[in-house]
């Protein structure tokens, strides 16, 4: 019973992490220039099929890793510079509209080069499972976890720390304020995506030894983050992390204890009832609106 | 007389049915007719959409929910309770009203992205439940729709008819229904824009504060206009399940939801030809990229990106645009 209750929890807890990884993507994008980037997925997708290749040519993993986070790193600076910034002037719906053709464009090169087909990724360590109170922890949880935790310590520090990371806190505070005290915002904006397509990627490598990769993964894995983000609060960065584990952790249990058919639906039966009773999320921030 | 006629109130409408009427003497075999169809009962809903999307600047990701709700509700009642086409429409689409009314309330207190996420939500909790409930829906295997039928009367693919003396075959006929469908579709939706409530909407579509402030209920008029785009999609996906003759869980899918949003933006928010413009280009993009074979995805993300980033106010607008500053110079000119 306890452990069962364990099982899902470790999980929920692993998948949740991946979420948060995604959530944390979509703020600093959304932070940084109030775009929903619908592509946020394919950063994921193209962490864990570049790795998959390039280990597949005899590219040693860490290296592998290093480049596949770098292409998506340069993929997202594209995105940013020949996507998003010619058409800053859009309708929120329109912007919508031009991420997702860049995510149906992302995903038809990864059809092109990677083929259809679900690709194996072998875990970071030992295939040995680790035995808690009867439950079974696959050892790559772990380096989903502590891959996380690092990555989100390092985004604290990054943001509170450095010139850098306060210059992006202030474009997305007020951008004219910040151009007028000599930042230069459309650097800024690249960085975020960047980051952002950094952070999407580390999550899409870590996370692929458990759920396989393939090229059309990214669809759900970007939805599920989306989901995350907006329960947590749009633009916040605890409300990605908080939104991202609790959506994991829910699932997992509604898989277990009620039906796996219908745990997206409560995924996304969750995000209605948090939005009916708090309509920017659990830590969205209270805006005024200026007519 | 021609200007007089360009400032007429129904001025799309004329200008829609003559191509709707003239088409046929392009359309030379009945896989033409059944695409021209298709186009047509999509166009329709985006019609509703746009109503929602253009005029009162709400996003709704989650549109072909309420359309594959209309199009199972459709398939379950004519296949498996008897019902007449007619009846199961109608009650289908009161139905789907009514649910769009209860979630809608609280979904459109939420602004922006939070409303596009909720959208997004219920019409994926549609499509998984659809996808689930294998006994009453087929499951992902789909469902057989009989063909669509008033007291007795069938309209069927495959029938033959006879209209004021012209022999149609089954593909032309069904042509013939779904443009007057759209055209009605089109006039109702011009009237409730060209009505008080089209302006409140207009004004919620401006600012929502501001309307609020001159006394507009802007809560009711939003639900309103779910209401009604919902009921929409509902009666076309209702047509297009006896249409199609078989239906799957993705007509209510997350990719059809994009696919309506993306032809309204596409086509020129707000403007009703031209959200007609951005369905028949969006369902004439794949016939012409299959060609390319696994370029087709490539390619259409591409233009996809490429034509809202260079027109992001839509194609129609943007070429009347165009054409209406060229006139303009000419006016100039001979003045």
């Amino acid at each position: 019973m306890f452990a069962e209750f364990l099982q899902y929890l470790f999980t929920g807890i692993t998948i949740g992490a991946t979420y948060a990884l995604i959530a944390l993507g979509f703020t600093l994008i959304y932070n940084a220039s109030h775009v929903i980037n619908f592509a946020q997925g394919e950063f994921l997708m193209i962490g864990g099929m570049a790795t998959v290749s390039l280990t597949a040519m005899g590219v040693p993993m860490i290296l592998a890793i290093i480049l596949a986070v770098l292409l998506a790193g340069v993929l997202g600076i594209l995105l940013q510079r020949f996507a998003i910034a010619p058409a800053k002037q859009a309708d929120v719906v329109t912007l919508i509209i031009i991420t997702i053709g860049a995510s149906i464009f992302i995903r038809g090169l990864a059809q092109l080069v990677w083929g259809k087909e679900y690709h194996v990724m072998q875990n970071f360590s030992s295939d040995e499972p680790i035995r808690i109170f009867g439950a079974v922890l696959n050892s790559q949880s772990l380096w989903v976890l502590g891959i996380g935790a690092i990555l989100v310590v390092g985004l604290v520090l990054f943001f509170t720390r450095t010139l850098i990371g306060k210059a992006i806190l202030a474009t997305s505070m007020n951008k004219e304020a910040a151009r007028l005290v000599g930042i230069r915002t459309q650097l800024v904006l690249m960085l975020a995506f960047l980051v952002s397509a950094v952070l999407g990627s580390v999550a899409g490598v870590v996370v692929a030894p458990i759920t396989f990769t393939s090229y059309d993964i990214g669809i759900m894995l970007g939805l599920k983050g989306f989901v995350a983000a907006a329960i947590g609060g749009l633009g916040s960065g605890i409300g990605a992390v908080v939104g991202g584990l609790l959506l994991g952790v829910v699932e997992a249990m509604a898989a277990g204890y009620i039906s796996s058919d219908y745990k997206d639906a409560v995924a996304f039966s969750m995000i209605l009832v948090v939005l009916f009773f708090m309509p920017r999320g659990l830590f969205g921030a209270k805006v005024v609106e200026r007519v | 007389m021609l200007n007089r006629f360009m400032q007429m109130r129904l001025r799309d409408l004329v200008i829609l049915a003559v191509i709707l009427f003239a088409l046929p003497l392009f359309l030379n075999n009945p896989f033409h007719y059944d695409l021209a169809t298709q186009m047509a009962i999509i166009a329709a809903t985006v019609v509703g959409l746009n109503l929602l999307v253009g005029f009162a600047g709400q996003i709704s990701l989650g549109h072909a929910g309420f359309f594959g709700l209309g199009a199972y509700f459709t398939g379950i009642m004519t296949s498996n309770y008897g019902w007449s086409s007619v009846p199961a429409l109608v009650v289908g689409a009161i139905l789907v009203g009514i649910v769009a009314w209860i979630v809608g309330r609280p979904i459109l207190r939420l602004k922006g992205h939070y409303l596009s996420m909720a959208t997004l939500a219920v019409g994926f909790i549609i499509a998984i439940i659809l996808n689930n409930e294998r006994a009453l829906t087929g499951g992902p295997d789909g469902m057989p729709v009989p063909a669509f039928n008033v007291f007795g009367w069938e309209l069927s693919p495959f029938g033959s008819y006879n209209l004021l003396g012209m022999e149609l075959n089954g593909s032309e006929a069904w042509y013939l229904f779904a443009a007057v469908v759209l055209l009605v579709a089109v006039w109702l939706a011009q009237n409730l824009i060209d009505s008080p409530i089209g302006r409140a909407l207009r004004s919620v579509h401006g600012s929502e504060v501001a309307a609020r402030v001159v006394g507009v209920d802007t809560a009711r008029y939003k639900s309103l206009v779910f209401v009604v785009s919902a009921i929409y999609a509902s009666a076309m996906g209702s047509l297009y399940a006896h249409f199609q003759g078989f239906i799957t869980p993705a007509v209510a899918g997350f990719d059809f939801s994009i696919l309506f949003i993306t032809m309204v933006v596409l086509g020129g928010m707000g403007s009703t030809m031209g959200v007609i413009l951005g369905a028949v280009v969006l369902k004439l993009l794949p016939q012409v990229l299959a060609d390319f074979q696994e370029l087709e995805t490539v390619m259409f993300g591409a233009i996809l990106m490429l034509t809202m980033i260079f027109m992001p106010k839509g194609l129609l607008p943007t070429i009347q645009m165009a054409v209406g500053k060229r006139m303009k110079k000419k006016a100039g000119g001979q003045a």
